[in-house]
């Protein structure tokens, strides 16, 4: 009887608990969805309707995909998101295979100052990019890579992989050491520990350094603000804002439909990754 | 299938902590051998030299007739099972099972052919598909022998693979390694801190205190014939009760035990011309609680009488644990559950004084 109460008040309780977060996770659904979803609503308007003083922002009138086929025709457009494709791609692979190979060395081999050597690759990131553009331009300049895509694939793995390696050196430190002396043991070089062991069970802190790396590229706007000024050599995030505001005409509908467009690969690769991102992998090596 | 041999080997890590101070120990072909002591003893250290998986100070470890201080592990053929297993996470338990195999580039069919086999040995045949997350304890733990087994090496390496398992269990997987073993026959180094697995399992035990080796010897040797106090009082369970004494002679020949004022047992015969010399010393007094009983055989030669006042008693369902302080020191009674010891009273019991112990004081060297 006064068991079955307290089952039930605790049933109650966790209702509660239950509706307190629907409601606090509504909100923020709300406050995420509401930008996305402007953007979407007015880059299905036509310039017309944007201007237009009647009618709610919030509605459109008569949707059409014009802004978005202006651009997938736009050669200029084509070619900064082919750049930025690029960029991007050559930054991941670079950064993630220096990273998860530093990671390695330094949470596995401890050779003399790997303590030190994983302390200092943290630090690195602490420093602000703002600050380092300057410095950089000379040293881009000389290297005579000022207003080249090869700059920023340079520049942009020199930003992700102090930060990823921070990550794997934290997974792979997470991996028992017994895995590697049974490894070792069972015959296996360390080239084979690491591909057959630590990339596999480190898999899910691989895939967060992956969409790092792949933010950092992406996303990227000040050091192709300042590198880059001609248009075959331009990138998504820098173009559009140079390309569809010509003076102080902000071309509204163009620029959404642009920024939806940019934002196509992120959500695919989270989404696809995120299939992959099977958290606690690590479970069943051990006790547990 | 190779004896393995540890010649004066030393093991300093950095910051020169000496975890093995120079220690031999030779171990024959198909032996089942264990290390054991306490916490910190250096057993794990040991093992990890003979894997290759530490490096070797000093001295020299040799397996199947080749010195192999500087061969890495993979060319050593051994395999370990370690305490926590040590499965691949992201592997099936066939994968985890053939990954040596398939690193040696064996064939696909001697390495089903293999699996198969010690699946069978172990009962895991219906796990094979499974990771390791979804197995038991137990049945990880059989995983992990399976794949020391199926390398089939010359020697097999454990440490303390059963301490991560419930009692129950531990019980169980005990009896299984005996099995194993003595169905492949492999050489075997087998850790553990608990002198019971050891002495169930090992053809011979060595015992190990603070980076030495106490004693080298089969259960019953180290049972019987302990050499030192320390493993006196290592091996057997309940320990071995110490009492300080003088070893002192009565009128006609006959040497006595004396313990603090009230207790004093004569010493058998037998015993007299082993013990004289040391006659009148500062000596300690051992005696397995298993050797005092209540007073039934009084008679017989070296059975003698005692009488203590009870402390405490436990009965433990086969047996009942009686516990006595002589003079401040705890002394504890192996005796029939059909016992009348309550406590506050005398209890009259008979110490069997053929199996007790005289060790110096100062070294605990056992006389
Ligand atoms: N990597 C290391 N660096 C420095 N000292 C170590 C290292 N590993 C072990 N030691 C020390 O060496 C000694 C022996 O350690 P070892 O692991 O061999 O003990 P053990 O007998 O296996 O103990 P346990 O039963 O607790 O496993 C201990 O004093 C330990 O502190
Ligand atoms: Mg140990």
């Amino acid at each position: 009887m006064s068991a079955s109460t307290q089952a039930n008040s605790l049933h109650r309780q966790r209702q509660w608990a239950l509706y307190g977060s629907y409601a606090a996770l509504a909100v923020f659904v709300i406050i995420f969805l509401v930008p996305p979803f402007y953007t979407i609503i007015t880059s299905l308007k036509s310039s017309a309707e944007i201007s237009a003083q009647d009618g709610s922002p919030w509605m459109v009138k008569n949707p059409s995909l014009e802004n978005f086929w202006y651009l997938i025709t736009y050669s200029n457009f084509q070619t900064y998101y082919l750049n930025s494709v690029m960029i991007t791609a050559v930054t991941v692979v670079v950064s993630m295979v220096i990273s998860v190979l530093a990671a390695f060395s330094l949470s596995r081999m401890g050779f003399w100052g790997s303590g030190v050597l994983s302390t200092v690759v943290f630090l690195t990131y602490l420093v602000p990019p703002s600050l380092l553009f300057i410095p950089l331009f000379q040293i881009v300049g000389s290297l005579g890579l000022i207003n080249s895509v090869w700059c920023l694939i340079l520049l942009y793995p020199t930003l992700a992989v102090p930060f990823c390696t921070w990550i794997m050196i934290g997974y792979f430190s997470s991996i028992p050491k017994e895995l590697d002396e049974a490894a070792l043991i069972d015959g296996a070089n360390y080239i084979q520990i690491l591909t057959k062991i630590f990339i596999p069970v480190a898999m899910p802190g691989i895939i967060a350094a992956t969409i790092f790396a792949f933010t950092v590229a992406w996303g990227a706007f000040l050091y192709p603000l300042a590198y880059l000024y001609t248009s075959n050599q331009m990138v998504l995030t820098v173009g559009i804002i140079s390309d569809l505001i010509r003076g102080d005409v902000f071309q509204w509908g163009k620029i959404m439909a642009a920024c939806l467009l940019a934002s196509l690969p992120p959500i695919v690769i989270y989404a696809c990754l995120m299939d992959y991102y099977v958290a606690g992998l690590t479970a069943g090596a051990t006790k547990g | 299938m190779a004896e393995v041999s540890v010649r004066k080997v030393v093991k300093e890590y950095d910051g020169g902590v000496q975890a093995v101070k120079g220690i031999d120990l030779e171990i024959a072909d198909h032996e089942f051998v264990v290390l054991v002591g306490p916490s910190g003893c250096g057993k794990s250290t040991t093992l990890r030299m003979i894997a290759g998986l530490e490096e070797i100070t000093g001295g020299e470890i040799w397996i199947g007739g080749d010195v192999v201080n500087d061969v890495p592990p993979r060319d050593r053929d051994i395999a370990m099972v370690f305490q926590n297993y040590a499965l691949y996470p992201h592997m099936s338990v066939f994968d985890n099972m053939a990954f040596g195999l398939k690193l040696r580039k064996f064939p696909k069919d001697e390495i089903k052919r293999r699996v198969d086999e010690a699946a069978r040995i172990l009962d895991i045949g219906m796990l094979l598909e499974r990771k390791p997350r979804a197995l038991s304890g137990g049945q990880r733990q059989r995983v992990a022998m399976g794949r020391a087994i199926v390398r089939n090496p010359k020697v097999f390496l454990f440490d303390e693979p059963l301490s991560n398992l419930d009692a129950k269990l531990r019980v169980q997987m005990r009896t299984e390694i005996k099995k194993v073993h003595q169905t492949v026959k492999t050489t075997t180094v087998y850790v553990t801190h608990d002198q019971i697995e050891a002495m169930t399992l090992a053809d011979r035990v060595v015992v190990m205190n603070h980076g030495i080796i106490e004693q080298v010897g089969t259960p019953q040797e180290l049972y019987h014939n302990p050499t030192s106090r320390f493993v006196a009082g290592f091996i057997g369970s309940p320990a071995m009760n110490f009492l300080p004494c003088r070893i002192e002679e009565a009128g006609g020949g006959g040497l006595f035990v004396q313990s603090g004022s009230n207790l004093r047992i004569p010493i058998p015969a037998a015993r007299t011309a082993r013990y004289a010399p040391h006659k009148n010393k500062e000596m300690v007094f051992g005696i397995r609680p298993e050797h005092l009983v209540e007073r039934r055989e009084v008679g017989k030669a070296g059975f003698e009488p005692v009488e203590l006042l009870v402390d405490v008693v436990e009965p433990m369902g086969m047996e009942t644990m009686v516990h006595f302080f002589v003079d401040g020191a705890p002394v504890c009674a192996r005796i029939d559950p059909a016992t009348h010891a309550a406590p506050e009273e005398m209890l009259a019991l008979t110490a069997d004084m053929n199996q007790m112990h005289i060790m110096e004081k100062d070294s605990g060297k056992v006389v």
